[in-house]
């Protein structure tokens, strides 16, 4: 559990589309990484690449290495499946199974990977529902089907769900983009709390919000249309949004582009 | 004036696009009203048609299984061996080519890339295209006798379950429901195999990557995911199959073996099937009374494919109000 994640010299291509160039990165553990950077910078991609899910794209691959508590995950002996078994993920959009009862949905990873004792994936679902601070919300409809909450409790539903089968990291890519000011605050704080126990990566539009719940800051940036993304800076969050080492940085983080 | 001129203008144009909206709107309705008023007739020809020869009819319609209509004084006629033929073949070709269009389209959807996908989708396509009348003369000629070892062995080894047992024509030469029940499957492949892709095909994005980042293989996210997702539309358009099966004639008149006594509820009976013993009947038809007990037979297949299909809608259409 919340293990740790070395990057280095990760380029990623879809065919012949050069996607990101040489990453190096390391996700400390029980943490918080936050990736910001315009839209098409590769940000979203480096995160698909760290649990393979970028690979349900075809003609998708990586070249350099992607180490889970210095385990390549990218070995040709790791199958992809055991890899996102381990490395949870949420999305932008909330997007439980419409047709799953909302305990069901959070103990689908379980499911999947065999647990069929009734007993242990009720004791599971409270949990997860617990962290995810959404269990006073539903516990009296847990056999109703998740589609019909709300977008807020959806996405944290889908958090309940990603850190059921307890991941060594957690991976959210862009998860307040669809819901509400409120709603944000929910999963932000929520965000917090997981840290404790989960290695968290997140990417990001909202600077204010990479500021509020991130320890370490990444930024990605283009060099120009058609180039690849590249890892321009990344240091504390702290750091990044008080004095930046890179120009780039402080003209995106001063709002003068992106 | 110049004023009052521009003034008035933009409500005369107004109202010409407001008579072009009622022409557009009436010729819509009108034209929607052309189908629902072809099918009110055809339902109303039919009945019409039928009720003197009901009237006539010396037997029970719906539980005997004679059909002499050759003698107007005495005509006597039922529709159960038609019905038993009919739904036997259909359900037969229904259970045969459901899993198998499933198969075919979660193939072409979910494992197939999508550019070899593309022209294997058209050849099922082409399937559809086959005339009905080939789909005969092949079953009749080239299945039929090649399937009559199958029906040997299933008949000798599992005829202690009915629809196995004896029938009431001779296995050889395989002109018997079994034959007929399998090239309707093959019949109805395409449509079913159509729908399912379409619905298939049509699995949110974001529904299947949140399986997979689950850590689903892929057949646990087609479980988890496009089945439910598409089960509705899997369903109507499985409906539809049937629809087809039960209104085939020509290829089905071809196969089946004409049978002297009545039917034993087993796939190895010959017969007719409602739209089969019409068409075999087509060219007699010139004494009205004899010529609506056919009529009345037609009028049960018109209502009974009408429910199917209204069954296909309604699930079809329940499926979508879940899905949004």
């Amino acid at each position: 559990m919340a293990k740790r994640f070395d990057i280095k010299d990760l380029n990623i291509y879809y065919g012949k589309f050069h996607a990101v160039s040489s990453v190096n990165l390391a996700v400390p553990p029980r943490n918080v990484t936050a990736f910001i950077g315009p839209s098409g910078c590769g940000k979203s991609t480096v995160l698909r690449s760290l649990n393979r899910m970028h690979e349900v794209a075809p003609g998708a691959r990586v070249e350099g290495k992607v180490l889970l508590d210095g385990e390549d995950i990218y070995a040709s002996t790791v199958d992809p499946v055991e890899v996102r078994r381990t490395i949870g993920m949420v999305f932008q959009r909330p997007n439980p199974f419409p047709t799953m009862s909302i305990r069901d949905n959070v103990v689908a990873g379980l499911k999947l990977a065999g647990v069929k004792n009734k007993k242990k994936l009720d004791e599971v679902a409270e949990r997860s529902l617990r962290g995810a601070n959404l269990w006073n919300e539903v516990k009296d409809r847990l056999d109703r089907p998740g589609g019909g909450l709300s977008g807020g409790q959806q996405q944290r539903l889908c958090i309940a769900r990603a850190i059921a089968v307890q991941p060594d990291v957690l991976l959210m890519d862009e998860p307040c983009s669809a819901l509400d000011p409120i709603s944000t605050l929910a999963i932000e704080d929520l965000i917090t709390e997981l840290k404790k126990d989960f290695t968290i990566v997140i990417v990001t539009h909202n600077m204010q919000q990479a500021a509020r719940v991130s320890d370490q800051t990444a930024f990605f940036n283009l060099l120009g249309v058609g180039q690849p993304g590249q890892l321009i800076e990344v240091d504390d969050t702290e750091k990044i949004f008080s004095n930046p080492s890179q120009k780039a940085t402080e003209d995106y983080i001063s709002g003068r582009f992106g | 004036m110049t004023d009052n001129v521009t003034g008035s203008s933009p409500p005369a144009r107004s109202t010409g696009r407001r008579r072009g909206d009622g022409i557009f709107r009436s010729m819509t309705t009108g034209s929607s009203l052309v189908i629902v008023v072809s099918i009110g007739l055809i339902g109303l020809f039919l009945l019409i048609q039928a009720v003197p020869s009901l009237q006539a009819n010396t037997i029970n319609f719906f539980t005997s299984a004679e059909w002499s209509t050759g003698d107007v004084g005495n005509l006597a006629f039922g529709i159960r061996d038609l019905l038993v033929v009919t739904v036997l073949s259909s359900l037969l070709a229904l259970a045969i080519a459901m899993p198998i269009a499933m198969g075919i389209a979660l193939f072409l959807t979910h494992y197939l890339p999508p550019k070899i996908a593309q022209p294997f989708a058209y050849v099922i396509d082409l399937l559809a295209a086959v005339p009905s009348i080939v789909f005969g003369l092949w079953g009749a000629k080239v299945l039929g006798p090649s399937l009559e070892p199958i029906a040997t062995f299933l008949n000798e080894n599992l005829s202690w379950i009915p629809l196995f047992s004896d029938g009431n024509v001779s296995l050889s030469g395989g002109g018997n429901i079994f034959t007929a029940g399998i090239v309707l499957a093959i019949m109805i492949l395409p449509i079913i195999t159509a729908v399912s892709r379409e619905v298939f095909r049509q699995t949110p994005a974001m529904q299947i990557e949140g399986a997979l980042a689950l850590g689903a293989t892929r057949w646990e996210m087609i479980r988890t995911t496009v089945l439910p997702f598409g089960r509705s539309g899997y369903i109507a358009g499985s409906m539809l199959g049937l629809g087809r099966a039960l209104g085939e004639t020509v290829a089905v008149l071809i196969i089946l073996r004409s049978a002297s006594s009545s039917s034993t509820f087993s796939f190895f009976d010959g017969g007719y099937t409602f739209a089969s013993k019409i068409a075999s009947a087509a060219p007699e038809f010139s004494e009205p009374l004899s010529t609506g007990a056919y009529i009345a037979a037609g009028l049960v297949l018109f209502v009974f494919t009408f429910a199917v299909n209204a069954l296909a809608r309604y699930i079809a259409g329940r499926g979508k109000a879940k899905a949004s």
